[in-house]
Order: C-alpha cells, then sequence, then structure tokens
C-alpha cells in the first residue's frame, strides 16, 4: 500500500523535475500576479500590508488553479492513467499520491515564496510566519479539491477554464480562513481557531476528495 | 439505444422507463403550472391588500413575499438536484439523471431572483443594493454552483458522461455548502437573523406570514411543474431514436 504510494509520488516529482518550465512558470505567476497588484492599488504602504495576505492568498488559489490540467492530462494523453485505473492497487491512493506530488510542486514553492512577500509587503515577523503557515496548512487542501476539477474536466475542450469555474467557488473557505489568520495576527487575536479549521479542511479533504476523484477518473475515461 | 420498446413491469422501477415517466410527467405538469397560479394570485393578493405595512420598513417590505420564497427554493432545489443526481449514479436510472438537469436551471432562476430582489430590497432598506454580507455572498456562491453543474454539463457531448459527471459535482457541492455557508458567516454578517424558525414563534405579523408561506408553496409547485415540463423536452431530444418517441411525434409531422 505505502509503496506504490511512494513510487506514484517519485514518479511524478521525477516528471515534474524533468519538465521544470511547468513547475517554474506557475512559481513565476504567483509571483507576477501578487508583484502586479500594488501597480493597481497604489504603493501606500500601510494599505498594502492591509490587503497583502488576501493578495498572497488569491494568488496561491489563481496558481494553483493554472497548474491543475497538470495533474491527470499528460497521463491521460498517453494512456499512463487508463493503466492506473486497471491497477489492482486502490484508485484513491495513486490518486492521494498524485495530489501529493502536485502539492510537493506548486504548493510547497508557494509556500516558501511568501516569505519574501511577508518581506515586500512590510509584514511583522509574527504575520509573515502566519502567512507561511497558513500556506503550508492551506495550499494541500487546494491540490486536493482542484483534483475533482481535473478529474471531471478531463478530456473536454476549454477544460481548464471550466476546472476553474468549478473549483474556484469550493476554495472560498481555505480562503477565508488562510487570510482570515494573518489578518487576525495583525489585529493582535489568537489564531488557534483558524489553524483548527484550516487542519479540520485538510484532514476532511485528504479522506474525501481521493474518493471523489476516483469516482470522477473512472467516469471521464471510460 | 435500442428501437425495440418492451414496457417495464409495475414496481420500484415503473417509473424510471423514459416512456412512462413522460407520460407520468405530462399528466402532471398542467396541474402544479395550475396550482402555482392559483397559490401565486391568492399570495399575491394577500401580500398587497392585507398584510399589514411594516412598522421601521415600509412598503418596500413587500418584496419578501417574492424574496423568501426564492431563496428558500433555491437552497431546497440544489438539494433535491443532487438527490437525483445521486440516484442517477447510484441506481444507474436515467431519467434520475434528467430530472436533475431539468432542475438545475430553475435553481440557478430562483438564485437569481433572490440575489436580484434582495438587491432591490436592499437599496431603501440597508442604502446600498450589495453588500459583502454572509448569506448574500453566499447565495452568490450558490449561484455559481448551479453555474458550474450547467458548464460541466454544457461541455460534455456524452449524455451518460454528463450526467455521472453532474452528479459528481452536485455531492461534492452539497457536501460543501454547510462548510461555504458557515466559513461566509464567520467571515462577515450583517443581513438580519431569520424571521422564520420552526422552534420559536415567528417575529412577524401573522398575514405577512401566511402570503409568505403561500407564496413559497407557489414557488414549490411552479418549480415542480418547470422541472417536469423541462424533463419531457430532455426525455423527447435523449430518446429520439426510440420507437415510443418515434410514434409520439409521427402524427404531429415531427421526427
Amino acid at each position: 500500500m505505502l509503496s506504490i504510494f511512494m513510487q506514484v509520488v517519485r514518479r511524478d516529482l521525477l516528471l515534474a523535475m524533468r519538465q521544470k518550465a511547468d513547475v517554474l512558470n506557475t512559481l513565476f505567476f504567483f509571483v507576477v500576479v501578487v508583484t502586479i497588484a500594488p501597480f493597481g492599488i497604489g504603493s501606500e504602504p500601510a494599505l498594502l500590508r492591509d490587503i497583502a495576505p488576501g493578495l498572497v492568498w488569491v494568488a496561491a488559489l489563481l496558481a494553483a488553479i493554472l497548474s491543475l490540467p497538470r495533474l491527470f492530462a499528460n497521463d491521460y494523453a498517453d494512456g499512463t492513467l487508463e493503466q492506473m485505473l486497471l491497477s489492482a492497487e486502490p484508485l484513491s491512493l495513486i490518486v492521494l499520491a498524485k495530489a501529493t506530488a502536485h502539492w510537493l510542486s506548486t504548493g510547497l514553492p508557494l509556500t516558501a515564496m511568501a516569505v519574501v512577500f511577508g518581506l515586500v509587503f512590510d509584514l511583522d515577523r509574527y504575520a509573515t510566519l502566519t502567512l507561511v503557515a497558513t500556506l503550508a496548512v492551506g495550499t494541500p487542501v487546494l491540490s486536493l479539491i482542484g483534483s475533482i476539477g481535473a478529474a471531471l474536466t478531463l478530456g473536454l475542450r476549454g477544460g481548464a477554464v471550466l476546472a476553474s469555474l468549478l473549483v474556484l467557488p469550493l476554495y472560498i473557505p481555505v480562503l477565508i480562513f488562510g487570510a482570515g489568520a494573518v489578518s487576525a495576527v495583525a489585529s493582535g487575536l489568537a489564531v488557534t481557531a483558524y489553524f483548527l479549521l484550516l487542519g479540520a479542511f485538510l484532514l476532511f479533504a485528504a479522506v474525501l476528495t481521493p474518493w471523489a476523484v476516483s469516482i470522477a477518473l473512472r467516469i471521464s475515461v471510460e | 439505444m435500442s428501437s425495440i420498446s418492451v414496457r417495464p413491469r409495475p414496481g420500484l422501477f415503473w417509473f424510471s422507463s423514459p416512456q412512462t415517466f413522460f407520460a407520468l410527467a405530462g399528466r402532471m405538469t398542467p396541474w402544479f403550472f395550475a396550482i402555482a397560479v392559483l397559490l401565486a394570485l391568492i399570495g399575491v393578493y394577500i401580500a398587497f391588500f392585507v398584510a399589514p405595512t411594516d412598522a421601521t420598513q415600509g412598503e418596500s417590505y413587500r418584496i419578501i413575499f417574492i424574496h423568501v420564497p426564492a431563496a428558500w427554493m433555491s437552497m431546497f432545489l440544489y438539494v433535491v438536484m443532487a438527490f437525483w443526481a445521486a440516484v442517477g449514479l447510484i441506481m444507474n436510472t436515467r431519467v434520475s439523471s434528467m430530472m436533475a438537469s431539468a432542475i438545475a436551471p430553475t435553481g440557478a432562476l430562483m438564485t437569481v431572483l433572490a440575489l436580484v430582489t434582495g438587491s432591490l430590497w436592499g437599496r431603501p432598506t440597508w442604502g446600498t443594493y450589495w453588500v459583502w454580507d454572509a448569506r448574500l455572498t453566499s447565495e452568490l456562491v450558490l449561484l455559481f454552483l448551479y453555474l458550474g453543474f450547467l458548464a460541466l454539463q454544457a461541455a460534455i457531448d456524452d449524455p451518460r458522461r454528463a450526467d455521472k459527471a453532474g452528479a459528481v459535482l452536485a455531492l461534492v457541492g452539497v457536501v460543501n455548502i454547510p462548510i461555504i455557508y458557515f466559513s461566509v458567516q464567520w467571515w462577515n454578517t450583517l443581513h438580519q437573523g431569520s424571521s422564520v424558525s420552526l422552534t420559536r414563534s415567528p417575529s412577524m405579523a401573522s398575514t405577512m406570514l401566511l402570503g409568505m408561506l403561500i407564496m413559497a408553496l407557489a414557488f414549490w409547485s411552479y418549480s415542480i411543474g418547470a422541472a417536469l415540463h423541462r424533463v419531457r423536452t430532455i426525455l423527447l431530444e435523449r430518446e429520439r431514436r426510440a420507437e415510443w418517441t418515434r410514434e409520439l411525434l409521427a402524427p404531429k409531422g415531427l421526427k
């Protein structure tokens, strides 16, 4: 059981490393979206400090959405996905492994990058730490929920845009508590509840989404 | 699709056959529309001539006779849609999935109606058409969920795949609605608390409540009628190559 999980994670990470452009472009997109916002909003430091958590979180959401097609599209195109569906190993475990690999190659770099944005937007040390921590707990949820959208729209015309339409409304709770925790820290409030809820979302998503995704994949590939 | 029509035997799945369900829906549709019109006339009469003017909101409150039933239906219909979608996915009954597809546009319509009437009411009462309040925002998210369901089904050419994919999405949505609702409520709340509750006496005049409940029943009846009417169209379109649809349409010169 564990070995198939590790194998799929290793394989997907290896593929991601071989096509570095995909991974780097997502990260670059994240940086550009956050950087471009002050041009529209103005360079007032106090204002930027207030909106920074929400801005970084929204950019992380968009970057996660943008990288969704990578989850299954290539495997679908070259027939690997069909072999995975036929395999005797539990499909939900393979799906969980793929979502994990997706997070390691997108969510984790975004989380690390957020440290820089904490400095750029002049967040204090505690707020920056909170931002990074919320992203670390929240971005895996984005990968997991996103995999449902990616599986349902597999092989459809305009599937990437459709997947983002399906998935963005489902991201709202993560966004609320992710960005909310940082704002709460900035106003000196306790953040335990935010982290408990984000952690609950993560556990909930980790248990239920692989199951939904396996059903969706069987529907899309049959 | 087989061209031989096999009549099912009466039982649990009697009406899961497109042919029998088509006839049943055809018989029921006019009744539900008639009940809807009748109740709406009574409800509107109560709304405008019987219900008293509100002490604080004046006449503008009367929009709740449309707003509240539409908002109730918008949420209720999503659950009903997900229920039929789930039945279609689990039991592999095509008519159930078609029922889910038939309910979705009516649900989206109710959501739009609730949002529009709400903002028209908000202008004189709160002084603004839109506020980023918990209930308004979650209603808007509900509209996105409906639109996502419709968009996904529209993007898939194979009807059976569209049914099943839509069902998975609707079920994921149903699981998420409470989470989204409570998250948004935590995030911000301005909308007045619910005035109607099952556990305590309502904080409104009884004629107002009566009018609202009658309007809710009218909306309910309309939704059933509209969904049944739409499911008949979907049935005809999907079963256009079956023997019974040909027999049905031939006398009308349609093929």
